[in-house]
């Protein structure tokens, strides 16, 4: 357990190092988010229609930014190595990286998604559903994210495939994501599309640290 | 019955055994499709709503389903090429992922065709239509991720791992006309009460029946062809290769950069 722990404690230690680095998720998302405004004209009522989209996507690709260099710097020190050795199930310590992460680069951006909200029309109501979702959610995209980064980090010729891997398994959290927020600003109970959000975060929780140990070993061993 | 699947895995057994089934699931697939197409477009009456355009079913529902099953059969092989090591699932998968490609692209062109006269758009955001792009998007994730590694079985078992996680878009696209209120319409040939008492008329549910079991056998020939293949490419130093009579790899290894994934890179606990 003290071994998670440590790993827990030192991706916090390396990211408070490194200040501007973990903002950078949070400032990407506010440009994204104000980049919609510009396109579709602001006085458009189009604008707080596609809200709760401009929110969850600009989430999923701030989450997708900081995924990419997730184990990058550890396979180039070799700390990688001494966790693929370590007398700890690789799982757990993936786990708690993925569990850094998350409070690096996705825990500030729920935070700031009900300023985004009201900022795009949204009414309190849904802005609140709008946080759940995303508290639900983003745990579920930074360990999807972590199980692509773990495919690819032994890959030569990676390139562009770690979004390519990603998007396409991060679509239920954005439907449902997305499905919540919709609801409820059209008066429906959220609740159906928040318990799937739930139970994906659940699934992703237990079975994708164990698939990302799996292809971990499988890149570099 | 294990002992012959435990020596099935043996790619020699596998090799003698797929070039001796191949040929008869290709006739009898071929001319199961032959026959339910031609069924189908000539034999069959016009639907009394859609006229003629529903005869696309012969070609659209057989590809819709394989795309789903050849997805379910790559997962499978890649929890068997994971959990007991064995080479010859590694290859089934990575052979199986552009086949799938393949029928979940004609499924979506077939459907779009379809789309046009009958919903009036080639193309609806609608759940069913999303979700089976996003499969197509998965298959290419996996022949992508294939070729991004150049060790073969390194490739193959990431491959196995993300056929793994993406099976979880299966159920989604199957159950996706039931779950959400879909433009697309549900399933007309999967449920109890449609197996004992069919909600098509036997001349147009005949040739549909032909067609998708033409298909599946179609596809049996087609996977194994590629398999024969990927074996042949991966063993190709060791002896059973050179005495099946082949001509002979071309020079090995100008720049003396060693080759993997043939004998001799066996992993710790591989089988066969």
């Amino acid at each position: 357990m003290s071994a998670v722990v440590a790993v827990f404690q030192r991706e916090l230690r390396i990211a408070l190092r490194r200040r501007a680095e973990w903002a950078q998720p949070l400032v990407f998302y506010g440009i994204v988010a104000l980049l919609f405004p510009l396109g579709i004209a602001p006085e458009s009522p189009a604008l707080k229609v596609f809200a709760p989209t401009i929110i969850w996507v600009g989430a999923l690709l701030a989450a997708l930014l900081g995924v990419e260099r997730l184990f990058r710097g550890d396979l180039d020190d070799g700390s990688l190595e001494q966790m693929l050795i370590a007398d700890v199930p690789l799982a757990l310590l993936i786990a708690a990286k993925l569990a850094a992460q998350w409070l690096l680069t996705a825990a500030p951006l729920v935070i700031a998604s009900p300023l985004l909200g009201l900022g795009l029309g949204l009414d309190a109501g849904p802005v609140m559903v709008l946080f759940w979702s995303l508290l639900l959610g983003t745990p579920t995209l930074i360990f999807t994210g972590g199980f692509a980064a773990a495919l690819t980090v032994g890959a030569p010729r990676a390139g562009m495939m770690l979004p390519i891997l990603v998007l396409p398994l991060m679509t239920p959290a954005v439907i449902f994501g997305g499905g919540a927020v919709r609801a409820a600003v059209s008066g429906l109970p959220p609740d159906a599309p928040l318990y799937f959000l739930g139970a994906l975060l659940a699934l992703s929780l237990t079975l994708l640290p164990m698939a990302a140990a799996g292809a971990l070993r499988n890149a570099l061993g | 019955m294990w002992t012959w699947f435990h020596r099935l895995a043996s790619p020699p057994t596998f090799y003698r055994f797929a070039e001796r089934l191949a040929p008869w699931l290709l006739v009898a697939g071929l001319a199961l499709i032959g026959a339910g197409v031609w069924q189908g477009l000539f034999v069959a009456p016009a639907d009394y709503q859609q006229g003629d355009a529903f005869r696309i079913i012969y070609v659209h529902v057989p590809a819709a389903a394989l795309s789903l099953s050849v997805y379910t059969a790559m997962s499978v092989a890649g929890a068997v090429a994971l959990i007991w090591r064995m080479k010859l699932a590694e290859v089934a998968v990575v052979t199986a992922a552009p086949i799938g490609a393949s029928f979940t692209a004609l499924a979506l062109v077939t459907g779009m065709l379809w789309g046009k006269p009958t919903w009036g758009a080639y193309w609806v955001w609608d759940a069913r239509l999303t979700s089976e792009l996003v499969l197509l998007f998965l298959y290419l994730g996996v022949i992508g991720l294939h070729q991004a590694y150049s060790d073969p079985r390194t490739a193959a078992r990431a491959c196995a791992w993300l056929a793994l996680v993406g099976v979880v878009n299966v159920p989604i696209v199957h159950y996706s006309v039931q779950w959400w209120n879909s433009l697309h319409q549900g399933s007309t040939l999967l449920s109890a009460e449609a197996i004992t008492n069919p909600k098509m008329a036997p001349s147009m549910l005949k040739p549909l029946l032909m067609s998708m079991a033409g298909s599946y056998l179609f596809f049996g020939a087609v996977w194994l062809r590629r398999m024969q293949n990927g074996v042949l490419l991966r063993e190709r130093r060791s002896k059973w290769v050179r005495e099946i009579g082949l001509p002979a790899w071309p020079a090995d290894v100008p720049n003396g950069r060693p080759l993997s994934g043939g004998p001799g890179t066996a992993r710790r606990g591989d089988r066969a």
